[in-house]
């Protein structure tokens, strides 16, 4: 009885075991780290997580509809490119509104190549992003071959503000969230979920397959955008590699937050959990003074152990396995 | 309309013929590419692509979403291993390989173990474990590249062997006729393509699935691991990101060898041959000169196209 009531609850609330995960990490991060609210530490955390929460619920939309994004992190350099190449120091307001813009425009018009290769010429998600990545990738060299560049400091000064006493990057992170609760309400979200669990009765049922697959890769490439900005507003300056190690970041974040990678199901608010307990990991090991060669794989070992407890719960309960 | 569809040639055949193609066009735009030296140059690095990807061909026909993202590390641990245990000598070469065989072949029981009886997700769980194995280079090496391939491994693995032919590739080649018969004469290759159509069906009629699913999965870390061995054997040298090249181009050449990334349907000859494509688009982009921005949006540009012709999945309405 017990059991089935923990698997319904964990169905309804995929996210509950990232809430554990969250909970935990932060504690013990605050326990090695015990400044970990001040201001000051928490401006800078939200700071750095920001960008990578932006690309994860991009990537989580894109997996609930059913697919993958591997381009993302090459949307992201593109995007940081074209930032840092629009806007410079002297740059005045109509400067920055429009390099803002086109950055924003560029990430959709690429989220759109990869929509209309996996929606519409039906090609398989991973090896079409895999493909597009380096489409992105290259754009992002030819435009800024080296890294450089300069935001003038008004920018960046703005990105660290902290309106009501709370860090500016924490009350976009709480928007991100509050955006996807509201949005779960609508027919998109319902289209949504049965475009990425039950593909074939979602089309049978009139609902416009493709066009909502469409539809996800373009708000990936927007939130890529998004990401790309936030990075750039908090290094300031632009290297045409930087969003390369993020995306398998992102998926991770997404599955950490309870998201099933076969589709269908999950969301934003347990992503947003996963990447703080992926921030909240490095935090603790350069913390925890362990020597800098064991730290990757201390890293490593804590996130397959997270990645391996809801199966270990099961297991341990005696629950049966999927097939 | 039918017959249109009866002559569709094969994608290992049509990836082949794409190769032979595109071999010609190097001719054509570079005077000089089409010798006999070249195409052995460009078989020899596809050897290296070709034994990494087998692997990664057998954990993608095992289906449910089934893939290795761990062969890049596997790849560069077992090269590292190698590197550190043959320290120059001839002698130590073949225990050193056993070293790296059991390692990768750990590696890969280990995604196994999470993937079948911890469910987690094929991707995220190899993701990790390249992580980990990441991990353990650090620890391992301290970032002191310590050692030295022996004489005797680039003898047999990079140099001419008969004919001209270096070792690598007649090595490939043995690998694939094993494949072959692994894929097309076992039991254990008709039970891969059953677990890859459909689990549940092939469990009721009595397929050990978590046993073929480990067994795959240890598979394709030995094979990545015999990969980096192989690398080692042409590079001489280790370094901390060795095997990351290989990683999506093993699934890119498993794909465009007209494997389905959803399982069940596929061969390792597709896999060969989508190797010699890969290899040579690389190669012609690198005789053409560009600068790399170029190279990259063009490698892109050709990956589509490529899997515009045969990586198209069916419509819905069917």
């Amino acid at each position: 009885m017990n059991d089935i009531r923990l698997k319904r609850l964990s169905l309804r609330h995929p996210y509950l075991f990232a809430l554990f995960l969250l909970i935990t990490a932060l504690g013990v991060n605050l326990y090695v780290q015990p400044n970990l609210f001040s201001q000051r530490v928490l401006s800078g955390n939200m700071r750095i997580f920001l960008p990578l929460m932006f690309l994860s619920a991009g990537q989580a939309i894109v997996v609930v509809g059913g697919g993958i994004d591997l381009s993302m992190g090459a949307m992201v350099s593109m995007v940081n490119a074209i930032l840092v190449t629009l806007i410079t120091r002297e740059s005045g307001t109509s400067d920055i509104v429009t390099g803002i813009l086109a950055a924003l425009g560029a990430g959709m018009v690429a989220g759109l190549a990869n929509g209309l290769s996996v929606a519409y010429v039906r090609l398989q998600p991973i090896v079409t992003t895999y493909a597009t990545s380096f489409i992105f990738s290259g754009i992002a060299l030819w435009i800024l071959p080296r890294p450089g560049g300069l935001l003038p400091s008004g920018m960046t000064e703005l990105y660290r503000a902290t309106p009501l006493g709370l860090p500016l990057a924490l009350w976009i992170a709480l928007l991100i969230g509050l955006v996807w609760v509201g949005a779960r309400r609508t027919r998109y979200a319902r289209f949504l979920f049965a475009v990425g669990g039950e593909p074939e009765s979602a089309y049978a049922t009139g609902v416009p397959v493709s066009l909502m697959r469409l539809s996800t890769y373009v708000i990936a490439g927007l939130l890529s955008s998004l990401s790309a900005l936030a990075l750039t507003l908090n290094t300031g300056t632009g290297d045409p590699r930087i969003g390369e190690a993020m995306t398998l970041t992102s998926i991770v974040a997404v599955v950490l937050g309870g998201t099933r990678l076969s589709g269908g199901q999950g969301g934003i608010i347990g992503t947003l959990m996963g990447v703080v307990v992926l921030g909240t990991i490095r935090n603790i090991i350069s913390f925890a003074n362990v020597p800098t060669w064991w730290q990757t794989l201390v890293d490593a070992l804590i996130i397959v152990g997270a990645l391996a407890g809801p199966g270990l719960i099961r297991l341990i309960r005696g629950g049966s396995e999927e097939a | 309309m039918k017959a249109l569809k009866s002559i569709r040639i094969s994608p290992p055949l049509a990836a082949l013929l794409l190769a032979i193609g595109l071999f010609l066009l190097g001719g054509i735009l570079r005077p000089g590419f089409v010798s006999y030296n070249q195409a052995i140059n460009i078989v020899r690095l596809a050897a290296f692509l070709g034994i990494i990807a087998a692997g990664q061909t057998l954990v993608i026909l095992s289906g449910n979403a089934g893939i290795d993202l761990s062969v890049g590390a596997v790849v560069t641990l077992g090269a590292i291993l190698v590197f550190r245990h043959v320290d120059g000598q001839n002698s130590r070469v073949i225990p050193a390989l056993g070293v790296a065989l059991a390692v990768g072949s750990g590696i890969g029981f280990v995604n196994g173990l999470g993937i079948t009886f911890l469910g987690i997700p094929p991707l995220v769980m190899t993701l990790g474990m390249a992580g980990v194995v990441q991990g353990l280079i650090l620890v391992v090496t301290q970032g002191q590249m310590m050692g030295d391939p022996a004489p005797i491994m680039s003898r047999l693995i990079s140099e001419p062997l008969i004919f001209d032919i270096p070792g690598v590739v007649i090595i490939w080649l043995i690998l694939g006729g094993l494949m072959w018969l692994l894929l097309h004469r076992t039991r254990y290759g008709k039970q891969l393509f059953a677990i890859g159509v459909n689990r549940k069906t092939s469990r009721f009629s009595g397929v050990r699935v978590p046993l073929m699913v480990l067994a795959t999965y240890t598979l394709s870390g030995l094979l990545a691991a015999l990969g980096g061995f192989m690398v080692l054997g042409f590079t001489g040298s280790v370094f901390l990101n060795l095997g990351d090249r290989y990683l999506f181009p093993s699934i890119a050449a498993v794909v465009i060898g007209g494997t389905v990334l959803a399982g069940g349907s596929g061969s390792y000859y597709g896999t060969m041959s989508g190797a010699l494509v890969l290899t040579l688009i690389t190669s012609l982009l690198t005789a053409v000169q560009l600068p790399e921005a170029a190279r990259l949006i063009v490698l892109g540009a050709i990956l589509l196209v490529l899997l515009t012709i045969y990586g198209r999945q069916r419509r819905l309405r069917q």
